[in-house]
């Protein structure tokens, strides 16, 4: 009798290219993505030691962090280290003969965890990796995809494998419907609300559950590409039809005898029925409100019906962090969360960029204004979704509501190009961290989803999104 | 990469959990091609003012830690993106070794790769160790990496696990990619029995 696996030990044994006795194992990579900001040491480490890239076809390449979001990006980066690192990209790709490159003028071009599936690059049961924790984003597809370090990145460009030990297998379960108003990025934030943000460390996350087979691809990648926020090395949903009917017809994707042949494999890929599981936890998704949170942690995670917690209700260390976050926030225990004003928004991207994230947003903006003096900025994550936000114009409606409608980058989420929060400045963000100075210098973020986000642009301070979709 | 040591130094307390990637090296640092020189920028926003002057309360700014070459942190020490600027820029300072509860997954991978060796530690343990560092510059911790032992100021020794592989990689100061690259034959071969079994890769 065959030994019961979990997706992740099918992806990890499909692999392995080398195993040591110890478990030392050397795993091969797929798709190895590539971006300006994590790169330019490991292409000057294989330079120095007369190396070359191994597989370039299987090398993704895409300057994403650093560019403006101004249309007159096209003529110039003004940022002199932005430029020479964008710059710098582009001459790594021409030295190392890279023919997958997606630069600034190129329409296909945005964040390189939304270039990837949109272009057919990631693909069920693969490995993927970026120099980029957001890599976990891909594990929608149900592949193997997490974040490495730039020692890795110059690994990889150089053997296309990494050296890997196992990690424990984690399931995450949610059971049920979710309630109007609640989406994916609800389900993120309230996994790592209630796991800490050390929970998934050690473990590679299998999520599951109705709530997540009901999830579209987009809202799968929002679900992903927060695993690490939960400490998880990588999270991962099974393929299903869902997947299947986003990724068939991709510029990249397997075609003719190759599409059957993938796609015969692709349906094997699912945990056994009697899988062992390291550790598992269970949500109802009936139980998940839409959220936000209070402090500098992605753990810090309270419904918006909510009040400010006071540290003294934590325990150990999370006291005194607490204590911090709450000085840093500006904010007093008791407050009601729908209280608290907002002076930016920010719409886009690794964890909400995508054109259902658009809609979402949209939705709610339709026919209303952003607040007086709310500064709101929406970015798309790709040329691509810009181009479709624009046809089913998404575009005007952000225009008429009182958005910036900006080109595709990473932008404010971490604000390594223009695109920053003033100190002291407060943002409701779609994005993924709300680490102290992390949008800018004494930048205060309260993460939430794009409908979220569109409603506090709308009246001002953190709402519930409910309020306006029952009006 | 240098062969790691043992190392008898001061260490500094950071007892804050969750100390994430973007206090370690805040994102404007990111924007070097280099791996060199940014130590004078770790933990940047909590070392200086606005106005470039250092901020006198924070611990490596005090006169008895400026040449601290351990840290003892918090729970979760590390967490947030996968910059591996942090364990450069803690390298660059003189950092050799952290001690900590727990790291997240990328930086804990990241120090390996640039000889400064990440150690977990129980709670109890890491409470002794930083009530240790407290007393400045008169407290000297030894952490011995051939012995698995991390040394108190008062000569109380604890024992900590790390995996094979790692410490061998540490202590020799060996290449990844060299390691790896001796095994071309099998990436060959797996790359051969790919173009059957997954022509679409």
């Amino acid at each position: 009798m065959t030994q019961s696996k979990t997706l992740y030990d099918k992806i990890w044994d499909a692999h392995v290219v080398h195993e040591a006795d110890d478990g030392t194992s050397l795993l091969y990579i797929d798709r190895h993505l590539v971006h300006e900001v994590t790169s330019p040491q490991a292409f000057e480490g294989l330079r120095d030691a007369g190396r070359k890239v191994h597989a370039p076809d299987k090398t993704i390449v895409v300057p994403d962090h650093n560019v403006p979001t101004t249309p007159d990006r096209v003529d110039f980066i003004k940022d002199d280290q932005s430029r020479i690192q964008v710059d710098v990209l582009a001459q790594n790709v021409a030295e190392f003969n890279l023919p997958h490159y997606y630069d600034m003028k190129d329409v296909r071009q945005g964040i390189v965890h939304i270039v990837g599936p949109e272009q057919g690059w990631t693909l069920p049961g693969m490995t993927v990796v970026c120099g980029d924790s957001h890599t976990a984003t891909h594990g929608a597809f149900g592949s193997l995809a997490h974040g490495i370090g730039t020692s890795e990145v110059e690994h990889v460009l150089a053997t296309q494998t990494l050296i890997q030990k196992k990690s424990k297998n984690m399931k995450v379960e949610i059971t049920g419907k979710l309630r109007p108003g609640v989406t994916a990025k609800d389900i993120a934030l309230s996994i790592i609300g209630a796991t800490g943000t050390a929970g998934g460390t050690g473990y590679v996350i299998e999520y599951c559950g109705e709530a997540i087979r009901a999830l579209s691809m987009e809202g799968r990648m929002t679900v992903c590409n927060m695993a690490i926020e939960g400490g998880a090395r990588a999270g991962m949903i099974a393929p299903d039809e869902t997947t299947f009917a986003y990724v068939k017809g991709r510029p990249h994707s397997p075609k003719g005898a190759d599409w059957d042949a993938a796609l015969n494999w692709w349906k094997t890929l699912k945990s056994d029925d009697d899988a062992q599981w390291d550790k598992v936890l269970t949500l109802a998704a009936e139980d998940i409100a839409p959220v936000v949170t209070w402090g500098t942690s992605p753990e810090d995670v309270l419904p918006i019906t909510g009040t400010v917690p006071d540290p003294s209700e934590f325990q150990g260390g999370k006291v005194n962090a607490a204590t911090r976050s709450l000085e840093y926030m500006d904010l007093t225990p008791g407050t009601k969360l729908s209280d608290v004003r907002i002076d930016a928004v920010f719409l886009g991207s690794c964890t909400n960029g995508r054109i259902e994230d658009m809609r979402a947003a949209a939705e709610i903006l339709k026919g209303r204004k952003v607040k007086e003096g709310v500064r709101a900025m929406a970015v798309p994550g790709s040329g691509l979704v810009r181009a479709q936000a624009e046809e089913e114009g998404l575009a005007d409606i952000f225009r008429e509501a009182g958005f910036e409608w900006r080109l595709a980058g990473c932008s404010m989420c971490l604000g390594m190009n223009p695109d920053q929060l003033a100190p002291g400045e407060r943002c409701a963000s779609t994005s993924n961290r709300n680490f102290e100075g992390r949008q800018g210098y004494r930048g205060r973020t309260h993460l939430m989803s794009p409908a979220m986000a569109a409603a506090a642009a709308v009246t001002g301070h953190l709402t519930d999104v409910r309020e306006l979709l029952e009006e | 990469m240098e062969k790691f040591q043992t190392v008898t130094a001061i260490a500094a307390p950071m007892p804050l959990v969750n100390i994430d990637t973007d206090m370690i090296i805040p994102k404007q640092f990111l924007k070097t091609i280099k791996r060199s020189g940014l130590g004078k920028n770790l933990f940047d926003e909590m070392r200086y003012h606005q106005d470039g002057t250092e901020n006198p309360n924070f611990v490596l700014n005090k006169d008895a830690y400026r040449n601290s070459e351990i840290l003892i942190a918090g729970d979760n020490f590390g967490c947030g993106s996968s910059r591996e600027h942090a364990p450069w820029a803690i390298k660059d300072f003189g950092i050799k070794a952290i001690i900590s509860t727990s790291y997240a997954d990328i930086f804990y991978n990241n120090c390996f790769k640039n000889g400064v060796l990440p150690i977990v530690m129980p709670k109890e343990v890491v409470d002794v160790l930083m009530q240790d560092a407290e007393k400045g510059a008169n407290a000297r911790v030894t952490v011995d990496l051939e012995a698995q032992t991390v040394t108190s100021s008062e000569g109380q020794v604890f024992d900590f696990e790390i995996d094979g592989f790692r410490k061998h990689c540490l202590l020799q100061g060996l290449d990844d990619i060299g390691l790896s690259l001796e095994k071309a034959d099998h990436i060959a071969a797996y790359e051969t029995q790919l173009g059957q079994s997954r022509p679409w890769v």
